[in-house]
């Protein structure tokens, strides 16, 4: 399996800072007025400095500002959450029925939404506030609402995404109704994201609270919040006496902070991606293969490949010490299903693995080059050409085909616009693409997918490399536009004598087209056949055998397809081998 | 009405209006009899998956008429519709994005079984009764998706597709995101399936092998026309029209395929 959804929490530190100082902040939110009103409303001095007594002063009516900054918290904190609640609440509501409108109602809505994020959300909640009046109520209800557009269009935009996955659209066939399409299908499969939004919903809602109140429409005396505390703090701070209001300008970024922290950890959390090393290792020697002088291919051969390890950083080996060669104009399919480890094993010939793995081998060699050691890309990019198996997605759609295509020369070979043109033109007519001239003036969604896979192969063709990978090239193509594909390639072969490594699922194709065929399976080459002789006789491996038994054909009809129990009859074939060896 | 299961006539399917219209299905005339798998094989954009579509009522018919059952779906009233639409099952290409990947297989199978209140301790015996049927351990019914393979996951959209015993079930390219050998037991399971259950499908994939292996007649489509019909061992073995003629050569390993 490739996907793995079972992840493990990503614990970053600032998650747990996020946590602590969050939680910190609601436990002084629950405890401090019961402990400090008294202290909080009892009226001494006025306009203290900083002493023992008062750690942060009094203000100008006498009150201690310390006790009053941490009573203050509860009422913010329960304002932002209400405010918060109200935003996220009905920003959900809003995102997620908009994708069961029908699309003139959804398009519309989105707009108005679209229009109402547009405008500025403080300004909103001041017009709401001077309606309401002044107040704490009020001024939870201005910032929930102001925050409503904004949270309505993010979750639409998720909305979106989850409202085309095919379960959703397989829930709707089988007569699910609306209700339970949103609740059971779109939002758990949100819910992550979601928590980040309002998390950082939460850190805006504080301030834009925290700022209604100090301009006096938010909360009223006796009331008082962080955004009271300041309001009052004005008179002193122009007065030079700036220490008052230290106590809530403090707590409220302590809170922003934690809520950001928290929002940021738990994405980073939520992504699959994070905290795993960026950098490709590349592929080191192995032990016994530095003993050895670094191999340059001899002879015949084009590629050698001497006992590739491919495994994970956790240590699961994905390709189990393979050795294969390639000669001089040969194509050399290599067949398996998914997880055999057969584009791990193609792509690390061209030094492009994957991150996060781990590769060493004893020698690997590319033509004159030695693969283990400094390789200049220059001269690996006119050596190897790739062709990859979805045409739709290897040409960026907002780039001409031209641009794309003769890019390669341009940078690897200094070739100037003209003459990469030239090339690429004569390449193109070489693998048959009609009109030329046209299709480098257009644009990847012009032309088809197998005139893609063409023009692919073109400027693979272009640089005349003396490899071609090609990885699984014809997959997504039609089976006539497959045929043609195939057939170029073999004449490429056959006129320029090209080494071909093809990769493939499909035993058919392999056969039809390749000179040589290794089987993969489980990170290991349990075969290697010449092409003519791959058949259910002529296999020597029970997978081989079972892998073109179970294909289907078009000439015959079975009344079942073999499924064939390979690993008891692989198991049974290397205890006779024992044996015999053992009677020798 | 005549033994067919489902049968369209001059069907045409347009997408879009005025000089942007494109016509996907021109007028394409086919029948399902009871009890038969008919495949249909098509390259892309030859409409196959339009036809299916329109078989299960998310797109909409032009013109021409769609008859499942013996009730011509045009004439169906909104509350029909909806028990239509449980009369004719779709199984789904993809079984990676099928499923819902925040519900186990239970609650997924239950869903189909009562869409309006779906309970897995309710319906447990049938769903049981399903997983046993594909072949599936029982304690599927309490799994996640993440926890099965493509082919398992394949298994459950099956048994879901067919739990709630549709008359006409449409199969569009249920192997074709599986390897090899999965795809072996996943048409082995069918063909199982077919008899035991005396199915009438619209098998729909482009892989003229697979189709020839569970079909008992075969649509040929080219760019919303059908071309060729006719029972599967003759469409193969003897090919009328020109097209069908280079597709069965275009499959490497035909007597007609050369790579030269």
């Amino acid at each position: 399996m490739t996907k793995n959804p079972v992840r493990r929490f990503n614990w970053t530190p600032g998650l747990i800072v996020g946590i602590v100082l969050l939680g910190a902040m609601a436990l002084v939110g629950i405890i401090a007025p019961f402990l400090l009103s008294d202290s909080a409303n009892a009226l001494g001095d006025r306009s203290l400095p900083p002493s023992a007594e008062h750690l942060l002063g009094t203000d100008q009516s006498g009150h201690d500002m310390f006790a009053r900054s941490l009573v203050a918290t509860r009422l913010t904190l329960m304002m932002t959450l209400g405010a918060t609640a109200i935003a996220v609440l009905i920003g959900i509501v809003i995102g997620t029925s908009v994708w069961l409108l029908p699309r003139r109602g959804r398009e519309i809505s989105l707009r108005v939404i679209d229009t109402m994020v547009a405008f500025p959300g403080l300004l909103l909640a001041l017009v709401v506030a001077a309606i309401l009046g002044a107040g704490a109520i009020p001024a939870v209800i201005a910032i929930g609402f102001a925050g409503i557009p904004t949270f309505a269009r993010l979750t639409a935009n998720l909305a979106a995404q989850v409202s085309q996955r095919e379960y959703v659209s397989t829930a709707r066939l089988l007569g699910v109704g609306d209700r339970r399409i949103v609740t059971d299908h779109m939002l758990p499969n949100m819910a992550e994201p979601l928590f980040v939004l309002a998390a950082s919903n939460f850190a805006q809602s504080l301030t834009a609270i925290s700022a209604l109140s100090f301009v006096g429409l938010g909360v009223q005396s006796p009331q008082y919040d962080y955004g009271k505390l300041l309001n009052e703090a004005l008179p002193s701070l122009l007065a030079g006496r700036p220490e008052q209001t230290v106590g809530p300008a403090v707590l409220i970024v302590i809170t922003g902070l934690a809520a950001m922290l928290l929002g940021d950890g738990l994405a980073a959390a939520a992504d699959p991606r994070a905290g795993r090393r960026t950098a490709s290792l590349g592929i080191r020697r192995s032990a016994t293969g530095a003993a050895a002088s670094s191999a340059s291919v001899s002879g015949d051969a084009m590629v050698v490949v001497d006992n590739l390890v491919i495994s994970t950083t956790a240590g699961k080996p994905l390709v189990k010490g393979i050795s294969f060669h390639i000669n001089r104009g040969e194509i050399v399919g290599i067949v398996g299903e998914s997880g055999s480890g057969k584009s791990l094993t193609a792509m690390s010939v061209a030094r492009l693995l994957p991150e996060g793995l781990d590769a060493t081998a004893n020698s690997m060699g590319l033509d004159n080059l030695d693969l283990l050691g400094r390789v200049d890309p220059k001269v690996l990019a006119q050596t190897l050409s790739l062709i990859y198996q979805d045409p739709g997605s290897t040409f960026n759609p907002a780039l001409k085909m031209g641009t794309q295509l003769t890019e390669v020369l341009r940078t690897h070979r200094g070739q100037s616009r003209s003459v990469a043109r030239k090339t690429i033109l004569e390449a193109l007519r070489r693998v048959r693409m009609t009109l030329p001239e046209k299709r480098m003036g257009q644009h990847p969604h012009e032309l088809s997918g197998g005139m893609r896979q063409r023009a692919m192969i073109a400027a693979a063709m272009a640089t005349s490399p003396s490899l071609i990978i090609a990885d699984e090239p014809t997959t997504a193509l039609d089976v006539t536009v497959q045929a043609e594909i195939l057939r170029e390639i073999k004449r490429l072969n056959r006129d320029f004598s090209t080494a071909v490594m093809f990769i493939s699922h499909d035993i058919g194709v392999v056969k039809a087209l390749c000179d040589r065929v290794l089987v993969m399976n489980g990170g290991e080459i349990v075969e290697e056949i010449d092409a003519k002789l791959l058949t259910v006789e002529n296999a020597t491996h029970p997978y081989t055998k079972a892998l073109l038994a179970a294909t289907p054909s078009v000439t015959e009809r079975l009344a079942e397809l073999p499924v064939l129990d390979w690993r008891t009859a692989a198991a049974e074939q290397a205890a006779t081998a024992k044996e015999e060896e053992v009677a020798r | 009405m005549s033994d067919n299961m489902m049968e369209v006539r001059d069907l045409v399917v347009q997408f879009g209006s005025g000089s942007q219209a494109v016509t996907v299905l021109k007028g394409v005339s086919a029948s399902v009899g009871i009890g038969r798998t008919v495949g249909l094989v098509g390259e892309s954009g030859s409409g196959k998956s339009t036809l299916a579509k329109a078989l299960v009522g998310t797109v909409r018919p032009t013109s021409g008429s769609i008859t499942i059952g013996g009730v011509d779906t045009a004439t169906l009233t909104r509350g029909d519709r909806a028990s239509m639409r449980r009369r004719v099952q779709m199984i789904p290409q993809d079984p990676y994005s099928s499923l819902d990947p925040r519900r186990t297989i239970g609650q997924a199978i239950a869903e189909a079984i009562d869409p309006k209140r779906p309970d897995v301790k309710k319906h447990r015996e049938t769903i049981l009764e399903w997983l046993r049927t594909v072949r599936m351990p029982e304690d599927t019914i309490d799994r996640y998706p993440h926890e099965f393979s493509g082919g398992q996951r394949q298994r459950v959209a099956i048994a879901r597709g067919l739990v709630l015993r549709p008359e006409f079930v449409v199969a569009d390219e249920i192997t074709s995101a599986l390897d090899v050998s999965v795809q072996a037991e996943i048409l082995n399971l069918v063909a199982r399936l077919r008899q035991e259950l005396n199915l009438s499908m619209l098998f729909i994939s482009h892989n003229l092998a697979v189709v020839r292996h569970v079909s008992d007649d075969v649509i040929v489509l080219y760019q919303g026309e059908i071309v060729e019909q006719g029972p599967a061992e003759q469409v193969y073995s003897d090919p009328q029209h020109p097209y069908t003629r280079s597709l069965l050569d275009s499959v490497p390993g035909a007597p007609g395929f050369s790579i030269d």
